[in-house]
């Protein structure tokens, strides 16, 4: 068998990645202390591997776990050096001058709660901020949105503005009103149809009325949908190739930027990109892994100037729901695992720094002997940011958005 | 016809099958639940398949169109290595120094490039296999009386999904051979026919698995693959946290290796069939579930495959699916255990948990609450216009841009089946239902799909709607979009 391509298709971008989800209010904490803070959530839908992503080269056992496959500072592609024992994968080249810089942190050996190994019970874990799967239907960012005390609405025509996006993220859903984004192809029906339908709707159907209501509102707050999609002039949507990739998630993170830095935008916002499930032919040096890793780093330069003057008040947080095994497995990948990273990047960042309490790669150090211990709990890094950048409670954090973490103490210091 | 009787025909065909058509009201007649039950007695045959090649036949093919690709791709590279030779003229020792590492790129470059343009001469023939693929099927879903036996075939194959973005040769293909041709059967057949399917084996990374102590495993560094004995548990049978251990899995997926298919490369008869490749078998038995398997061969994962097919456990997954798709998001419990005692007690015989469905009064009480998904709205969509062909390229493109993109789910576990998944997209159908609109508005008539098609059993709002807009194409996309036509 050939090795197969697992780069995601056009459909999987457009409904998987790229879409954004953000919220419309302003926090009012933050503003009375006159501060205008951003907050992006990145999903890695998929599992990253975070050894594959920041390889902790200074480990005596780092080489005979991976091997050939390993990430080393003297390989054919080297990684790129981050202190004296981690390094970052050479894709990565602006995560590397934003962390030198102060303006990237990286969290190493970090976990949800969850412990077992499905994808779908494992993104349930991380986006609904609760110690089990199937427990709520809300995310934990909705949560802590809701708990923000609005300090102005940012468009005043609502709070609600549209969903275009097809699958909404279990991390924004609930009570506290979002709207989505996605890069949009097909000419919209005329402002009359919609206005006639809105008018059905809220004599038929009042949930297809506000999901309708919600569409218009940002149609009219400009965000211009259909202009710049990248992928418009593809009418035989075939699976793209890496450029197009790299193309599509620069241009989805820097329009979610764009809205972010807009002074009547929203301030929260959360997105997500497929494709890390990387069973067969990983690649981290070369591959796969090397060419997503490469795209999200485009994402991050996107981000950083389409950001513009917002940048020194924006934190992004780059999540994935666990990571992958420490040993190549018998088809050249990982299987799912547990501990991994998360990269913390922006202006408003106190970072450089790679934040790990390193549990080691001997066998008996690993979790279940197969992969990297987790040593910190996600939810910490989680709540470090919601209670230092956005200014929610601890009591709070504890108990709403992360109900049942009260031992988990939010980590301080993230926030510059 | 009694109005509640014409209600009743209406929400079957909303409900259980594909949506209504000119002239499905009447073939429903006076007793829906028997009408439907009639339509799974009539055989799930696509004729129009005649013609569409085997998931083994349609993967040799593309792989024999990639060998052609390389073989042209090289030849055309050599070809222009050797015209830049010619073409580099005479230099000093020390010009050539200086510029052989710029010129060496350049000519890099070139002969990429026309080894990338050679190939692309030659195009890819899974995509017009999935188009034809995709057309036999929707026409079929277009074509059905009332479309329950069909919601059921895209029912399983959602729930034993592949996707087209990693097998695009053998997707429709797997479909009609594997799901198909057993939805109406049993499910250990069923679970039987898809785990050994060539496409699904290639999807959840199968083929090259192998046993560590395998005679393949002990020559070479590489081995076992977890994926796919993972997800036959938590997706396919048990469902998620049902106390499987990763021991399991990994017992399980040593159990699989060797599943795999026949190169087609070597084989141009039975490439891409299944095979059970005993090299890269793990010898000796396993334990999975607390149960021993001592078989050799493939007859050990068949053993491990028919328990779980028969574990309780199964029966309240698959009976839950069932009922959350056909009903509600929630379903009622007692429909739900109502299926898996029926699955339990005939062993799994799939027509007969789906009679069991549409014979409880549970799965008729509940308002139409239901978000169709998009797919099934498209379908409906078309079939009320009557029209019962389709340009492949333009109604899988508009699955794609609702986020349901045929055989092309992002993970193993299918499209989701719940209105929070879906509803954020309705805007997105809006601008479907206008440009379907803006194509059908000099044949279709919205009045007589409201009269015809759905005997009036729609809301006075939608009808008054329609009457009040301002062309017929505006008419046809609030029709279309219309609460009675989105839910079920």
């Amino acid at each position: 068998m050939g090795v197969v391509n697992h780069l995601p298709t056009r459909r999987e971008l457009l409904v998987g990645s790229g879409a954004l989800f953000a919220w419309s209010q302003m926090p009012r904490i933050a503003r009375a202390e006159g501060r205008d803070p951003r907050l992006l959530v990145i999903v890695l839908r998929g599992a990253l591997d975070g050894l594959g992503a920041v390889a902790p080269v200074g480990d005596p056992d780092w080489i005979s776990l991976r091997g050939d496959r390993a990430l080393v500072l003297d390989g054919k592609t080297p990684a790129l050096p981050l202190d004296a024992f981690f390094a970052l994968n050479p894709a990565m080249p602006n995560l590397h001058r934003l962390y030198k810089s102060g303006k990237a942190a990286i969290v190493h050996a970090t976990a949800t709660p969850y412990r077992e190994r499905s994808h779908f019970d494992g993104q349930d874990v991380l986006e609904s901020g609760l110690v089990k799967p199937g427990m709520t239907s809300s995310g934990w960012l909705n949560r802590a949105l809701l708990a923000l005390e609005s300090g102005g609405r940012v468009d005043p025509r609502g709070s609600r503005a549209l969903g275009i996006g097809s699958v909404t993220p279990l991390v924004v859903r609930g009570s506290a009103p979002v709207m989505t984004w996605v890069p949009q192809k097909l000419l919209p029906a005329s402002e009359d149809t919609q206005n006639r339908l809105l008018d059905l709707y809220q004599h038929t159907d009042p949930k297809l009325a506000s999901v309708l209501q919600a569409r218009m509102r940002l149609a009219s707050l400009g965000g211009a949908p259909g202009v710049g999609d990248p992928m418009s002039d593809d009418p035989t949507l075939a699976p793209p190739g890496i450029a197009r990739v790299r193309a599509y998630f620069a241009e989805a993170a820097g329009t979610a930027a764009r809205y972010l830095a807009k002074p009547d935008g929203p301030r929260v916002g959360a997105m997500g990109f497929v494709g890390w499930d990387t069973h067969i032919a990983e690649g981290a040096a070369s591959g796969q892994l090397y060419n997503l890793l490469g795209a999200l780093d485009g994402a991050f330069a996107a981000i950083e100037s389409n950001m513009g003057e917002a940048w020194r008040e924006t934190v992004v947080a780059v999540v994935t729901e666990f990571g992958r095994t420490a040993r190549i497995n018998g088809t050249q990948g990982t299987d799912h695992g547990t501990g991994t990273v998360a990269f913390l990047i922006g202006g408003g960042l106190n970072g450089g720094r790679v934040i790990a309490d390193w549990p080691g790669m001997k066998p008996a150090q690993l979790f279940e002997d197969r992969d990297l211990r987790p040593t910190t709990d996600l939810r910490a890094v989680l709540k470090g940011l919601l209670r230092d950048h956005l200014r929610v409670e601890e009591k709070v954090l504890a108990e709403v958005v992360f109900p049942g973490s009260a031992d988990v103490k939010p980590m301080g210091g993230l926030v510059g | 016809m009694s109005s509640s009787a014409k209600a009743d025909s209406v929400l079957a065909l909303h409900r259980f099958g594909m949506g209504p058509r000119p002239g499905s009201i009447a073939a429903v007649g006076t007793d829906p639940r028997g009408a439907l039950i009639a339509e799974l007695d009539r055989p799930l045959v696509l004729n129009a398949a005649a013609s569409l090649p085997s998931s083994a036949k349609a993967y040799r093919t593309v792989a024999d169109a990639n060998a052609r690709r390389a073989a042209r791709a090289k030849q055309a590279q050599q070809q222009a290595k050797k015209q830049q030779i010619a073409a580099v003229p005479v230099m000093s020792e020390a010009q050539a120094q200086t510029q052989g590492q710029a010129q060496g790129q350049g000519e890099k470059d070139a002969a990429e490039m026309a080894a990338k343009q050679a190939a692309d001469a030659i195009p890819d023939p899974g995509r017009p296999i999935y188009l034809q693929e995709a057309k036999v099927r929707t026409e079929a879903a277009l074509a059905a009386d009332i479309g329950f036996a069909e919601r059921l075939v895209w029912f399983w194959s959602n729930h034993f999904c592949v996707s087209a973005n990693r097998i695009q040769s053998m997707s429709g293909a797997y479909e009609r051979e594997a799901v198909r041709a057993n939805a109406l059967g049993r499910f250990v057949d069923l679970l039987l026919a898809v785990e050994g399917h060539p496409a699904m084996l290639f999807y959840l990374d199968n083929l090259g698995s192998m046993g560590a102590n395998s005679t393949a495993g002990i020559n070479r560094s590489s081995g076992l693959n977890e994926n796919f004995a993972r997800e036959i548990m938590e997706l396919h049978t048990l469902g998620v946290r049902t106390g499987y251990t990763q021991d399991d899995v990994i017992s399980f997926a040593n159990v699989l290796t060797g599943w795999t298919l026949v190169p087609p490369g070597d084989n141009p008869e039975h490439g891409g069939e299944f095979t059970f490749n005993p090299r890269l078998h793990e010898p000796g038995g396993q334990t999975v579930l607390g149960k021993r398997y001592e078989q050799e061969d493939a007859e050990q994962g068949r053993a491990v495959l028919r328990d779980l097919a028969a574990h309780p456990a199964t029966a309240t997954h698959v009976a839950t699916k069932l009922a959350r798709h056909f009903v509600a998001d929630e379903p009622p419990p007692a429909l739900v255990e109502k299926m898996a005692k029926i699955f339990r007690d005939t062993e799994g015989d799939l027509k007969q948990v789906a009679v069991a469905m549409v014979s409880s009064d549970e799965a008729w009480r509940g308002p139409p609450s239901k978000l169709k998904r998009p797919s099934e709205w498209g379908v409906g969509m078309v079939r009320a216009t009557g029209i019962t062909t389709v340009d492949p390229v333009r109604f899988t493109g508009g699955q794609e841009l609702l986020g349901e993109g045929l055989w092309r789910p992002s993970a193993p576990k299918g499209y989701p089946d719940d209105e929070a998944s879906w509803i954020d997209g309705v805007g997105r159908r809006l601008d479907i239902a206008n440009n379907f609109a803006e194509r059908v508005a000099t044949t279709a008539d919205p009045q007589v799909i409201i009269e015809d098609v759905f005997a009036s059993e729609i809301a006075p709002e939608v009808k008054q709607a329609v009457g009040r807009a301002e062309s017929r194409q505006q008419a046809l996309a609030l029709l279309f979009m219309s609460a009675d036509f989105q839910r079920r």
